[in-house]
């Protein structure tokens, strides 16, 4: 397994990502050229320090949690599957998905999913609600230092009191939800990946 | 500021008073610089007779004239800009080309009136020579090279088919409006249509950029205008000297057209290669410059210059050659050259940019009043129309097929403005009197002439307000909420991220290649052995930094326990949300351009950013200007430092925070932390983790309205 040639990546694995994704085949061997160049170390996974190298996601004020989540619980290196799963996520939903019948299990590039995506990016002990404190972390890494902690204090406890309906003073998921019902989350977390 | 007013006027009447001390036939064009001096005192000035006696005092002005005159038109011109901008209300109605036309006017009914002949016109040596290269010079120095090059395709797009459509468009429409106008203009003919379609559907960096100015659009806006008004000169003027050759021709075959093709790509390539040579010799040039610091800017200006000349001189296109020669020069030439030579080589750039743009509207002023005009409303009518109608068509069409290839659509609002803001300017006037002569050229030149007032006047003027009419339309929503806003910008973020590992499409890939030719082989060449950094050193100051920023995470931030469950007033509410659309970072939505006329505010954040890296020499690095290049290093090398950091900023910056805002005083913050604070804030947001520790200026506090109801 030493070569880089994308014919590494054989017919059926392309099939079962497309199936699981919804990928075309083309930006399916696109991304895995890509994932390929990422992956200096050559093993077919990428690390933590694989994304690190990246340089505008060190600049990033969430680089390190964007990182986490292509890793799977408590793993160290991820591999092409679960890269395309994560970006999966970001794919845009194409009008003949949105009439899917709604046995079939959600692809994961709904909205639920990608609020669930954005929401464990506050939730980090992954307990389902987003506390005081992980909230505050969040806003101190976007907003910088110039803003006492006193003031971030007060924006977070207005952030969580327009989304508290049940009074725990924390955001859950379905509390999330309804206050980003009015945001166009579809198309602002859809990236446009080329044919 | 009405004493300011009266300044020019009495230049004015200066300039008249040399004018009318020379019989009219004598003065020389403005802008004959100075290999034409030597002409002075050879001439019949009034001469008077005078007994042989000595002479105590005497004035002597034939022998200093011509200098005296340019010296006077830019003293004119600059006194002239100086007020525009004391005038109060009037920059925010009227954009500065239009009031220095009008004084351009002024001064040429002024000059007419005392001489009763034609003012000095405008030549078209002079503004090709003289006065258009450091406006291009300027604008290719300062140009914003990451946003450049993502929306290179778009730009080209643009530039190529949208001035192909609009020449063909224009020129074979005026030709059906001379059919149908048989008495009048049946001697124009189709290939004088076309050539004048030419060098009217060009849209002019000069007049744009000034209009952009005062109006706040965005930046992939911003760059997509600017660069094709950068690009198309290649095209223009390819297909006006093709045209004017047509002309000359007894009669013109299928094979000159397709040769006439072949010339668009040789001109266009061809100004870009010698851009690059000229830039990496300057490159080189001035990896020797240590010793003689003081004359390092004067090479830039030299080579950059010279590549003007040589590409005019071989008939390829000067303004490719200019830009490609700033661009690629600056990189190496910033590693090379002392803080103080890069200060100096921005000044100079704006001033004579600025100095020129003003001489440039001065002039279209002045020469509007000339004796040539020939005046016909169907000709002129038509092509007014016919020039809006075109570019619009063009740009609806063009974008409607480069969407679907773009990941941040061109919206309806920005195409309006790209339609709407294609201004034409001083190069269509100077093209315009190149032309041979001809029955009808005088025709062509009063058109000319109001096609140019008009965009510059009308469209110019109205832009601003039809664009925010624009606006009012979506502003109906609802303010967004503080949890919307939060999260927004988390998935602002998050999408970010996930763009940069995607890759954003494989362009990374050739950007790999290129940072990786350029650290191997480019920069060891042309930079300056000391500066060049030492990657494993930097690699231990981003882990350093990696490791202060991890630590700052960790601290768990201070909980008050009272503030849990109070309700907050509605004055709170607008604080916070004044507090969060300043800090916040912005994307997509940036409201003032990278590239501007008369600031350099972008390059003196570089320079903050650079400043705290000074503090960690105990790394090593004695020259710390490179660091910044490495910094965020990657193994295999890096994009060029004010690039990167511009990168950052274009990702997460507030450069626009800095741009005055009314909202500055906020609450009870004393008035000196006020003006100070957005420049803080900009930098400390790009960098929170990296300033931390290297922090110069003292963190200065918003003070909120919250602070003072807990003190009660």
């Amino acid at each position: 397994m030493g070569s880089r040639a994308s014919t590494l990546l054989r017919e059926e694995e392309i099939e079962e990502i497309k199936k699981e994704t919804g990928f075309s085949h083309s930006q399916i061997t696109r991304l895995y050229s890509r994932f390929t160049s990422l992956d200096k170390g050559e093993n077919g996974t990428l690390s933590r320090e694989d994304f690190q190298r990246i340089p505008e996601l060190a600049i990033n004020p969430l680089g390190d949690r964007i990182i986490n989540a292509f890793f799977p619980e408590g793993e160290d290196q991820v591999n092409f599957r679960g890269f395309m799963r994560t970006l999966a996520h970001f794919r845009p939903i194409e009008d003949n998905e949105k009439s899917r019948n709604p046995t079939a299990s959600e692809p994961l590039n709904s909205r639920t999913n990608k609020l669930l995506f954005a929401f464990r990016l506050y939730d980090l002990d992954r307990d389902d609600k987003i506390s005081r404190d992980e909230l505050l972390q969040v806003l101190r890494m976007m907003v910088g230092v110039n803003i006492s902690d006193e003031q971030l204090g007060s924006i977070a406890d207005r952030t969580i009191q327009e989304a508290d309906t049940n009074g725990d003073s924390s955001i859950s998921f379905n509390e999330f939800i309804k206050v980003l019902e009015k945001v166009d989350v579809e198309q602002k977390m859809s990236i446009r990946f080329l044919h | 500021m009405a004493a300011l007013w009266t300044l020019p006027l009495l230049l004015s009447g200066c300039l008249l008073g040399c004018l009318a001390l020379t019989p009219p036939d004598e003065l020389p064009q403005p802008h004959n610089l100075p290999p034409l001096l030597g002409f002075n005192g050879s001439d019949g000035g009034p001469s008077v007779d005078l007994p042989m006696a000595l002479r105590v005092f005497s004035v002597d002005y034939h022998h200093v004239q011509a200098p005296f005159e340019i010296v006077l038109w830019i003293m004119l011109a600059s006194l002239a800009k100086l007020g525009f901008h004391w005038s109060g209300r009037v920059p925010a109605v009227v954009p500065e080309s239009c009031v220095l036309i009008m004084v351009g006017l002024l001064v040429g009914g002024v000059i007419y009136g005392v001489r009763h002949s034609a003012p000095p016109t405008l030549s078209a040596d002079a503004f090709f020579l003289f006065l258009l290269p450091p406006i291009v010079l300027d604008a290719g120095y300062f140009l914003p090279g990451r946003l450049f090059f993502e929306n290179l395709g778009t730009i080209l797009w643009y530039a190529v088919l949208g001035t192909l459509w609009n020449v063909l468009g224009i020129g074979l429409s005026l030709y059906g409006v001379c059919l149908l106008a048989q008495s009048s203009l049946g001697d124009v003919s189709l290939l004088h249509c076309l050539l004048f379609g030419s060098l009217i559907a060009a849209v002019d960096p000069v007049a744009v950029l000034s209009v952009f100015q005062e109006m706040h659009v965005n930046e992939q806006l911003h760059i997509l205008v600017f660069g094709e008004s950068l690009l198309n000169d290649a095209v223009t003027v390819v297909l006006y000297k093709l045209f004017e050759s047509f002309l000359r021709l007894p009669s013109v075959s299928g094979l000159d057209v397709l040769l006439g093709g072949c010339r668009v790509v040789v001109v266009g390539l061809g100004g870009l290669c010698v851009g690059l040579f000229f830039g990496l010799v300057a490159a080189l040039t001035s990896r020797f410059t240590s010793k003689a610091q003081v004359i390092a800017p004067l090479f830039v200006f030299l080579y950059s210059y010279l590549s003007y000349l040589t590409s005019e001189m071989l008939h390829l296109s000067g303004i490719m050659a200019i830009v490609t020669c700033a661009v690629t020069m600056k990189q190496y030439v910033e590693a090379n050259v002392s803080e103080h030579s890069n200060t100096s080589i921005q000044y100079f750039l704006k001033m004579w940019s600025s100095v020129s743009e003003t001489l440039i509207f001065i002039f279209l002023g002045v020469s509007t009043i000339q004796d040539v005009h020939m005046w016909s409303w169907p000709f002129v009518c038509s092509t007014l129309l016919l020039c809006l109608i075109w570019r619009a068509t063009g740009v609806l069409l063009l974008t409607a097929v480069v969407n679907k290839l773009r990941r941040n659509a061109v919206t309806f609002r920005d195409q309006f403005i790209i339609a709407y803001g294609g201004l034409r300017g001083a190069i269509c006037f100077s093209l315009v009197f190149l032309i041979d002569d001809f029955p009808k050229k005088r025709l062509f030149i009063t058109t000319t002439i109001v096609v140019i007032l008009f965009t510059v006047f009308v469209q110019g003027m109205t832009i601003k307000p039809l664009v925010e009419l624009l606006d009012v339309k979506r502003k109906k929503r609802a303010l967004p909420t503080v949890s919307e806003e939060i999260h927004s910008r988390l998935i602002d973020h998050l999408l970010a991220g996930i763009e940069d590992v995607v890759g954003y499409w494989g362009q990374h890939y050739w950007k790999d290649k290129f940072e990786q030719f350029n650290k191997k082989y480019l920069r060891r060449f042309l930079i300056r052995e000391d500066h060049q950094a030492r990657s494993s050193i930097l690699r231990v100051y981003q882990e350093l930094e990696r490791r202060e920023q991890r630590g700052d995470e960790e601290a768990p931030p201070l909980v008050d326990p009272r503030s849990h469950s109070r309700l907050l007033l509605p004055e709170e509410m607008d604080s916070i949300r004044r507090i969060l659309s300043r800090n916040l970072q912005n994307f997509n939505n940036k409201q003032t351009p990278a590239y501007s006329r008369h600031t350099l505010h972008q390059d003196t954040t570089m320079d903050r950013t650079r400043k705290p890296l000074h503090r960690h020499q105990s790394l090593g690095e004695r020259h710390t200007y490179n660091t910044i290049t490495h910094w965020p290093q990657v193994e295999d090398g890096e994009f060029s430092e004010s690039h990167r950091v511009r990168a950052g900023l274009s990702r997460s910056h507030t450069v626009c925070s800095i741009s005055p805002r009314p909202v500055l005083q906020d609450s009870s913050a004393s008035a000196q932390t006020a003006p100070a604070d957005p420049r803080p804030a900009g930098d400390d947001q790009v960098f929170p983790q990296h300033q931390v520790p290297a922090r110069r200026t003292p963190k200065k506090q918003l003070s909120f309205v919250l602070e003072n109801e807990k003190q009660q």
